[in-house]
């Protein structure tokens, strides 16, 4: 049973098709991955599923309901979380401020209390707080809880920014190029964490670069190419399929990579 | 978290202190005129910080809020016989309304468009102060009745030097405590990235008028605590040179920190009058001072100068 299925999404800018006809699903404890060489459209179709950007065609549904159009924040509400590829962290606020953020949806907002400091307003920081420091614990940045998020490295904040999405206790997590930038040993933290965040039974969608981590992680994949799907299957089919592999290598490379 | 709380706490003892100390060294009642003025500046531009410090919206039409306070208490005693602390009330609640209902339609402006969106606000309902002379007394201005305050008369410097010392207390008070809330960091995260924050749930667009509203009515009730003082208003309370002038107080304060616009303000309330020594040279020294502390201070006195001790500190 899916919990997000996009179904023959489209987009247009300017009369260039930056996504076409795209559709996929994904399920409770899945790991989805989409790759496809630089412009395929992979990270125009997360803002679209995001609801940064209105599809012009196709709809989508998060658990059994059609959400289509609905903007960034209603998404959120109804249990659909992201990360960016280039970071979108708070900078001026501390890293444990940031997974607090991404507590918002779980707190009371009223604005007289916080106005006039009720004592409801302190007892709930309190409880935001800690939730958000076992979340800063769960991807290994307790020490650095209270540095100013713009002050911690790259691959700091790309833990970060899991961590704030994580907060939201999201049904579905859609995750973009995790791993870029990062080096080896990131890389392998970050794999254990999504696969960790998978077997909580949260729905994750990947955009990907490093082909090694999504080959080891991923429960399927899906290929575009110019904004068209390629392939879809399992890491293996797709590794195989010589559609994909004239599409990363060229004709002439896929030739070499058959024959060796 | 216990230093947040103890800042918050020490932050207000200090501001406390100061308000009480001052009457000691001050020499005439004209020291007690100019330090109320700037506890009203500090107030407008505690508001306005919000907006622009914290959940990063300009508006360059704040006087607009600030006008409508001054003209509530103006009009709402001598036309429609409210009394004079109802009227305040009534400012507060007009300024809200209205921020509510332009912000709907001109929050969704980004940068310099919310910036002229804001400006035309601020003319226009200047234009109304000033042609309207039937209420307002249209450019000369007109006299506000005194405040009484359960059968207490409010005037005199010496008087209002504590009713706006208290004023300022209180809103340094909320305006800190808005900072460790929901609503505070959204306000944040909103200004650092407003896409980030809404894929976490956020609706950006309601925060921003919040705001919005609140700011408009920090400037609303300095603005009706200024005619009191006065007992006399003129339209340039509402006018674009003193939304430029709050602008100014918060940037030069420190966005973002409530101390500094309290700094800001006495910087630039006091200045001008330090500097009449000077004569034609006034203005010219004036805005020399403010070019080169941005130059020097540029994230504004309070977090400049409190980022050098610390790392002083350190070292």
């Amino acid at each position: 049973m899916s919990i997000l299925k996009a179904n023959d999404i489209g987009i247009s800018f300017g009369g260039v098709k930056a996504v076409d006809g795209v559709s996929f699903a994904v399920s409770p404890g899945q790991i989805l991955s989409i790759i496809g060489p630089n412009g395929a459209g992979k990270t125009t179709l997360f803002n679209i599923v995001s609801g940064i950007y209105a599809a012009s065609r196709g709809t989508i549904r998060l658990a059994d309901e059609d959400v289509t159009g609905l903007s960034p924040h209603k998404l959120a509400e109804r249990g659909l979380s992201r990360t960016f590829q280039n970071l979108q962290i708070f900078q001026r606020m501390t890293a444990c401020e940031n997974v607090m953020v991404g507590r918002h949806l779980r707190e009371k907002c009223s604005l007289l209390p916080a106005l006039f400091r009720a004592p409801s307003v302190t007892r709930q920081n309190r409880e935001t707080r800690a939730a958000a420091l076992d979340l800063l614990a769960y991807v290994g940045l307790k020490d650095v809880a209270d540095m100013p998020a713009g002050s911690l490295p790259y691959g700091a904040c790309k833990r970060l920014e899991i961590a704030r999405a994580l907060a939201a206790e999201p049904r579905v997590l859609l995750l973009d190029e995790p791993a870029a930038g990062c080096n080896a040993v990131e890389t392998e933290e970050i794999d254990h964490l999504i696969r960790q965040v998978a077997d909580r039974g949260v729905a994750v969608v990947l955009v990907e670069h490093d082909m090694k981590l999504v080959m080891k992680i991923s429960d399927r994949i899906l290929v575009l190419e110019r904004g068209r799907p390629l392939a879809e299957g399992t890491p293996r089919e797709v590794r195989d399929d010589p559609k994909v592999l004239e599409a990363y290598l060229g004709q002439h490379g896929a030739q070499e990579a058959a024959r060796a | 978290m216990g230093a947040l709380l103890n800042q918050r706490f020490l932050t207000l003892a200090v501001l406390a202190v100061v308000i009480a100390v001052l009457p000691l060294v001050f020499p005439s009642s004209y020291y007690f005129r100019v330090a109320s003025l700037v506890w009203v500046s500090a107030l407008a531009a505690i508001g306005l910080n919000i907006l622009m410090g914290q959940a990063g919206q300009v508006s360059l039409g704040h006087a607009a809020f600030f006008g409508i306070g001054a003209y509530s208490v103006a009009i709402g005693p001598a036309h429609l016989g409210i009394p004079p602390w109802a009227a305040l009330s009534i400012g507060a609640a007009l300024s809200a309304v209205l921020a509510y209902l332009v912000g709907r339609p001109i929050l969704r402006l980004k940068g310099h468009y919310l910036a002229i969106a804001t400006l035309g606000l601020g003319v226009l309902v200047a234009l109304v102060i000033s042609t309207e002379s039937r209420w307002t007394g249209g450019p000369d201005g007109m006299p506000v009745e005194r405040l009484t305050l359960f059968g207490w008369r409010v005037s005199g410097s010496y008087t209002w030097y504590w009713v706006t010392g208290a004023l300022l207390l209180v809103g340094t008070w909320i305006a800190l405590n808005l900072d460790e809330t929901p609503t505070g960091r959204a306000f944040r995260a909103l200004h650092d990235s407003e896409v980030a924050a809404q894929v976490v749930g956020v609706d950006v667009a309601r925060f921003k008028l919040q705001a919005f509203v609140i700011a408009a009515v920090y400037a609303s009730i300095a603005g009706s605590a200024l005619a009191f003082m006065n007992g006399f208003i003129n339209p340039d309370q509402a006018g674009f040179l003193h939304s430029v002038e709050l602008v100014t107080i918060v940037v030069l304060g420190g966005l973002g920190s409530v101390v500094g616009s309290i700094v800001g303000a006495a910087v630039l309330v006091t200045l001008p009058q330090a500097l009449t020594v000077f004569h034609e040279y006034e203005h010219l020294l004036l805005g020399l001072i403010i070019i080169v502390s941005m130059i020097f201070m540029r994230s504004g006195i309070v977090p400049s100068l409190s980022g050098l001790f610390l790392r002083r500190a350190r070292a």
